[in-house]
């Protein structure tokens, strides 16, 4: 790279050694920045300005003739489209659930791993496993553990002494969903767990020792020394499990492909199927962008109930 | 325990007192691994002897008939060789472009003075926000109009469409805002006395990169291949949309063609399990890192 600068002899006269220098510092920075702002730019800034200009055109991914602009039509037909409404309250559904859900599992399982009795290392390997598993492989093998025969309800069949009977769990509107969120839950929950102990692990040892010695019980120790040193990690996984929520597609692309009669169907789903299935572009980007304002909405909320308020 | 009537000598009543715990702890460990198991076991048996085991323990048991056909016909049934060999090609460039491209800008940014480089920083961070899902459609369509340079004989013609190659899987995710970031705040730690230290002896600046910062950021380096490697060997979505020639298709993708015509969950155990071993070999040898690196998605957030 340094070589495409003149060499210092042929420096113009009148600048210094020193701005030399400095000019080589900047082209030799911006040479090493570009490759990444210039991919930033076709695979990141244009696609996202194309989401918002395409979803106002007649786009669509195959075409003999060019798009025209069509104003707000698509966001009139998606608002007309009752399916889309079931998306985004199925979305908003498994977000709520799984949100509190695996946030506070996680950290029930990192309060538990987190002991010196050892094991530590053990069980939060075990606990990870499904989290470096894919998406995909884990749908296909709850799909069939899920089976109105299988392992899931004989497990129930056992457990309740053949009391209770398990239903065709992905087959019926009223358990699809939920099916897909225990999961789901149980998939991730491994992830969040360890961002906790991270944050456990920042509290110092000497603060649960004095509480102790002043005589603190431990939900009192929780209370007032782990709730307040994980403020930071709280705020985290708050955002991220919400947006992770947010995003639903793989499990329900393997599992249901949105049914049973569309309970299960997400707002990525939508999209994917709009733009990808059916070829329309402008309509997948004018669900894209609806998706993009939910985002962003929720995680702005969130960062301003959650902002430091001394 | 509190009942016990003759109180236990010490280290008796620990473990006692450790035992719900402890129990508890185990339950959750075979909760988490169950699926995993059962899909691994379930790989060897033919179809009628899963549905038969599944009332019992043997479900997750290597008893009865065991044997590798379900192997060999995933292999007589999708070209699983090669989609394996296809998610290889597809990790591994994107693991040393995105290491080279995104540690490079990283330096830049932290160790290099040049105006605008502190808005570019805020820049980059801030596209952390927009999840992929946003731009995925648009980026399709993108794609598809991308032009591209090809030799032919001794001519070289442009081509348009990028759907159905290797760098369409590839390069959209070689540039990371958040691996520059992590590559930021890991150069900071390294103090800049050795950058004018090396300065003075007349080292360039790409020089100092080389063999100076790079050499001492393996953590980060090793972070950054982990974060980048899991969601390229486990993408679904992109290569759904973007690639129909068989070989071409990634691992994942994969899946479809166990749904077409019968069904046997014997042979989607197999499949399952020959794209999952390699990553769980990998996890559990360098399991330490998997989970620091994931966990340090975390910090600073």
């Amino acid at each position: 790279m340094t070589t495409l600068l003149p060499r210092a002899g042929t420096r113009p006269p009148g600048r210094g050694p020193r701005t030399a220098a400095r000019r080589r510092e900047r082209l030799t920075a911006l040479g090493m920045v570009s490759p990444a702002v210039l991919l930033l730019l076709v695979f990141f800034v244009i696609p996202v300005v194309l989401a918002f200009a395409l979803a106002f055109t007649s786009a669509r991914l195959i075409s003999p003739t060019p798009a025209h602009f069509v104003g707000l039509r698509n966001f009139t037909l998606l608002f007309q489209d009752p399916v889309f409404f079931r998306s985004l309250f199925n979305t908003a559904l498994f977000a709520a659930v799984v949100v509190p859900v695996q946030a506070g599992l996680a950290l029930c399982l990192a309060l538990l791993v987190n002991t010196k009795v050892g094991g530590t290392n053990f069980f939060r390997t075990v606990y990870f496993v499904p989290v470096v598993t894919s998406m995909v492989v884990i749908s296909l093998v709850w799909m069939f553990l899920y089976q109105k025969t299988g392992l899931i309800n004989h497990l129930i069949d056992t457990f309740t002494l053949g009391h209770v009977q398990g239903p065709d769990w992905l087959n019926d509107p009223s358990t699809a969903l939920p099916a897909i969120i225990f999961m789901s839950v149980w998939q991730g929950v491994g992830f969040h767990m360890v961002i906790w102990l991270s944050g456990l692990q920042t509290i110092p040892a000497d603060l649960h020792e004095a509480a102790a010695i002043d005589g603190a019980d431990r939900w009192a120790r929780f209370r007032h020394v782990t709730w307040p040193g994980l403020r930071a990690t709280r705020t985290f996984i708050l955002i991220t499990i919400t947006i992770d929520a947010l995003r639903l597609f793989t499990q329900v692309n393997v599992m249901t492909q949105g049914g049973p009669l569309d309970s299960t169907t997400t707002v990525v789903y939508q999209a994917v199927h709009a733009g990808y299935t059916q070829q329309q572009t402008a309509y997948a980007s004018a669900i894209s962008l609806v998706f993009f304002v939910l985002v962003l909405a929720v995680s702005l909320i969130q960062r301003f109930l959650t902002r430091e308020k001394d | 325990m509190a009942t016990t009537p003759t109180p236990a000598p010490g280290p008796l009543r620990r473990t006692l007192r450790r035992a719900p715990g402890h129990l508890l702890r185990t339950v959750l460990a075979l909760g988490f691994v169950f699926p995993i198991v059962f899909m691994l076991i379930s790989s060897f048996k033919p179809d009628q002897q899963i549905f038969a085991d599944l009332g019992s323990i043997k479900a997750f048991l290597p008893v009865g008939q065991l044997s590798l056909d379900n192997y060999t016909a995933v292999f007589d049934r999708v070209p699983a060789g090669r989609f394996l060999l296809n998610s290889i090609v597809i990790s591994a460039v994107t693991v040393v472009l995105g290491i080279a491209v995104n540690s490079l800008a990283a330096f830049a940014l932290s160790r290099m003075r040049w105006p605008g480089r502190r808005l570019l920083l805020v820049l980059i961070i801030a596209t952390l926000i927009v999840p992929f899902e946003t731009f995925a459609l648009p980026l399709v369509w993108w794609v598809n109009k991308l032009p591209w340079l090809e030799l032919h004989g001794f001519q070289l013609a442009f081509t348009e469409g990028w759907l159905d190659t290797y760098r369409v899987q590839i390069l959209p995710f070689v540039a990371n805002a958040f691996s520059i970031f992590l590559f930021h705040q890991y150069f900071q730690s390294i103090p800049k006395e050795l950058d004018e230290a090396a300065r003075m002896d007349g080292a360039s600046w790409f020089g100092i990169y080389r063999r100076i910062v790079m050499p001492l950021s393996g953590p980060a380096v090793a972070t950054v291949a982990i974060l980048t490697f899991l969601p390229m060997w486990n993408s679904y979505l992109w290569p759904l949309m973007v690639v129909q020639d068989e070989n071409l298709r990634p691992v994942m993708v994969g899946i479809q063609y166990f749904f077409q015509l019968n069904v046997s969950w014997g042979q989607i155990m197999a499949y399952s399990t020959m794209i999952t071993v390699p990553v769980l070999a990998l996890f559990l040898a360098f399991q330490r890192s998997f989970i620091n690196s994931i966990a340090s998605s975390g910090v600073k957030g």
